[in-house]
């Protein structure tokens, strides 16, 4: 390995400023030295910090923590899922001294925060999305995320009552577990309200691409898509293309209703501001913190946008009733008898997964009624 | 909304509405990079041009209301881009490319700077006209909704094929591309037009953005050009430096890209990642059925630091 004998840019620049952030740090900034060893967060974000979609969620979920005592927050936006990740997190924990880290972003995982990992062993890495396996990864490793599939489900809910072709659209990036859910849950939602209905699905194949998302956006309109949702970063070129042409949307990761008042339904909303909280608070308190946290409607961590003026009266009634149902816990959206789309069973008859069930956590399908493939 | 079955027709209709749609930035940089190339230089920054003018439309847009004003902002952005880049190269031992990669970088840091607080506001669009309002399918009305830059580009490249052929001005310009020396020796100064060139080109590019953030995607993100400021100087050397071929590759790349959404939109699920790569494998075969043994790069202006 040559590598290892190399001195790398970033390494350079490291050494460099760390010897003179020692230097002025002692002698310059006794206090501020003293308030960074309570604790240092990073936040690593794939995008711009105010997207209206995912990163923005989680830069509002650390804003949260901007004003709690002893904390002080480095975060870094833009940040491809490639060896660029690796440098940032060195650079905060070695230049900006964190000890606990969220790198937000799904492809942030393996093999990139699972390298720092072994690297420092000393800091804590919390990573959005990602699977956390006792038996395979570190202890200073884990992972967190929201049942946000129930959330898609509502908005299926309230699709299915306000589609009048009884089809639907759904624009996505990556055929990614988490993103299949959101598929599934939001055409089962919309088929809670009437079977015929079927869901178009039309895959990206990348987190952010604007253009492609509008021409997916279209040509799902143009086949007749009437009500219209998203699992992208950034859900506002879809939004305000749908509304454009005059389709109804479902939002997800935040509120995009100011984008389009009278066409925006409702949305699925992450709320890591609780999270994050939950994270903090065991640091102060020095308890360890849990590697694998899971939490749904009940718990806090996912929210819906306020009902549009739009959604109808039987759609408001059923929304709330499905949503009382959710916040008692153990609601199932895949239950059987449940086929894929290819014919496969993947729920026998009286078997149901509840929100919280890690089978849902490796989904490979879509379910019957989807029309879209997942390779 | 009412809707009409279309069908498998989506897919023909798609290419061509998004031939229409996704084409227009590729034409404007496209055609402002043949008229920098056919003076001989390369401006390579016209990707960070493209998403500093999408940003400075946007802006401009958003605090004055005035879509067209964003426009002129745009334009006002990428020709200050392109004499700046034409202003370094005309020291001796600059290299064009360089500085082009250099001014890349720039043009897109400095639109993430100052566009932060423009990634949420929303911006007024610029018109476009109905020529579909004939059909009475909303699919096809879609399609053939026009923006006025798409037709003002098309223009544009008509009359840049005439003016190079015809006018004193494509004659000095395609001189200074050809030969220096031939040009000193009619008494035209090379750098000047170079300088002009190279920030009209600029200022193309710019426009290209302004449509990119006020028409289509229409808003603002940092991530909004994915690399179409690169493709477009890669489509240039795909047309020959022709300005009609530059549309008409625009024209293809849009058509291309569309593909794979229409694809899947009518149930052709399978194998998406390989119709994204549609555009591509397309430059590739064309490029390769074009090619010839005998002669490199027909067309190339004799002073371009990669003919040399």
């Amino acid at each position: 390995m040559t590598g290892k004998f190399m001195l790398s840019r970033r390494d350079l620049l490291k050494t460099s400023a760390a010897g003179a952030a020692l230097g002025l740090a002692s002698a310059a900034f006794p206090m501020r030295a003293a308030r960074a060893a309570a604790a240092t967060v990073g936040f690593i974000y794939v995008g711009p910090k105010d997207d209206y979609g995912y990163n923005q969620a989680h830069a509002e979920g650390a804003a949260s923590l901007k004003g709690v005592e002893g904390i002080s927050i480095v975060e870094e936006e833009n940040v491809p899922e490639t060896v660029d990740v690796q440098k940032t997190m060195e650079s905060m924990i070695n230049l900006d001294g964190a000890s606990l880290i969220f790198p937000t972003s799904f492809g942030y995982f393996d093999p990139h925060m699972l390298a720092m990992c072994a690297k420092f062993p000393d800091v804590q890495f919390r990573h959005c999305g990602g699977m956390w396996n006792k038996d395979k990864h570190p202890m200073n490793a884990g992972s967190y995320f929201g049942y946000i599939g129930m959330g898609q489900y509502l908005n299926g809910v309230v699709a299915g009552h306000t589609t009048k072709s009884k089809k639907l659209g759904f624009v996505a990036a990556k055929p990614i577990p988490q993103v299949l859910l959101n598929i599934n849950s939001f055409l089962l939602g919309a088929r809670s309200v009437d079977p015929a209905i079927t869901c178009q699905v039309i895959f990206t194949g990348e987190w952010s691409l604007a253009v492609k998302e509008a021409e997916a956006t279209n040509a799902l309109i143009d086949q007749g898509a009437d009500v219209v949702t998203c699992h992208v970063d950034s859900p506002k070129v879809v939004v305000e293309t749908a509304a454009g042409r005059g389709a109804f949307i479902c939002g997800y990761h935040a509120n995009q209703s100011p984008l389009a008042p009278e066409k925006y339904l409702t949305g699925a909303e992450w709320n890591w501001a609780k999270v994050y909280k939950m994270f903090i608070d065991d640091l102060i308190a020095g308890k360890p913190l849990p590697n694998f946290t899971r939490g749904g409607l009940a718990d806090g961590f996912v929210k819906m946008s306020p009902l549009g003026p739009a959604v109808g009266e039987a759609a408001r009634k059923q929304f709330d009733a499905t949503l009382a149902e959710m916040m008692k816990g153990g609601f199932s959206v895949i239950k059987g008898p449940l086929k894929s789309n290819k014919g496969a069973v993947v729920a026998t008859e009286g078997q149901a997964f509840v929100e919280t069930a890690i089978e849902l956590e490796s989904m490979d399908y879509l379910v019957e009624g989807v029309v879209g493939s997942t390779a | 909304m009412e809707t009409t079955d279309i069908g498998l027709w989506g897919v023909p209709l798609a290419m061509l509405g998004g031939a229409i749609r996704v084409s227009t930035p590729f034409i404007f940089v496209s055609l402002g990079e043949a008229i920098t190339e056919r003076s001989g230089r390369i401006n390579l920054g016209l990707e960070g041009t493209l998403v500093f003018g999408a940003m400075s439309a946007y802006a401009v847009a958003v605090m004055t209301g005035s879509p067209w004003l964003g426009l002129l902002a745009a334009a006002l952005a990428g020709l200050c881009f392109g004499l700046f880049h034409g202003w370094i190269c005309k020291f001796p031992k600059v290299n064009d490319i360089a500085i082009g990669i250099a001014l890349m970088l720039f043009g897109t840091g400095l639109a993430f700077f100052f566009g932060k607080p423009f990634i949420q506001p929303s911006a007024p669009d610029l018109p476009a006209i109905p020529f579909g309002a004939w059909s009475d399918i909303p699919q096809v009305q879609a399609a053939l909704n026009v923006n006025v830059l798409f037709l003002i580009g098309a223009a544009l490249a008509v009359f840049l094929w005439w003016a190079f052929r015809n006018t004193r001005i494509g004659l000095m310009v395609r001189v200074v591309g050809d030969s220096a020396d031939a040009a000193r020796a009619m008494g035209l100064n090379p750098n000047t037009v170079r300088l002009l060139a190279t920030g009209v080109g600029g200022a193309l590019a710019g426009i290209g953005g302004a449509y990119l953030s006020l028409y289509y995607p229409g808003s603002w993100t940092e991530r909004i050009s994915s690399g179409q400021g690169l493709m477009a100087v890669a489509l240039v050397i795909f047309a020959r430096w022709n300005p009609l071929g530059c549309f008409a590759a625009a024209l293809l790349f849009g058509g291309a890209g569309a593909l794979g959404p229409a694809l899947q939109s009518v149930g052709v699920t399978e194998g998406y990642y390989l119709f994204y790569a549609a555009p591509y494998i397309l430059t590739l075969i064309i490029m390769i059925a074009t090619s010839s043994r005998s002669r490199t790069l027909a067309g190339a202006p004799g002073e371009l630091s990669i003919t040399k």
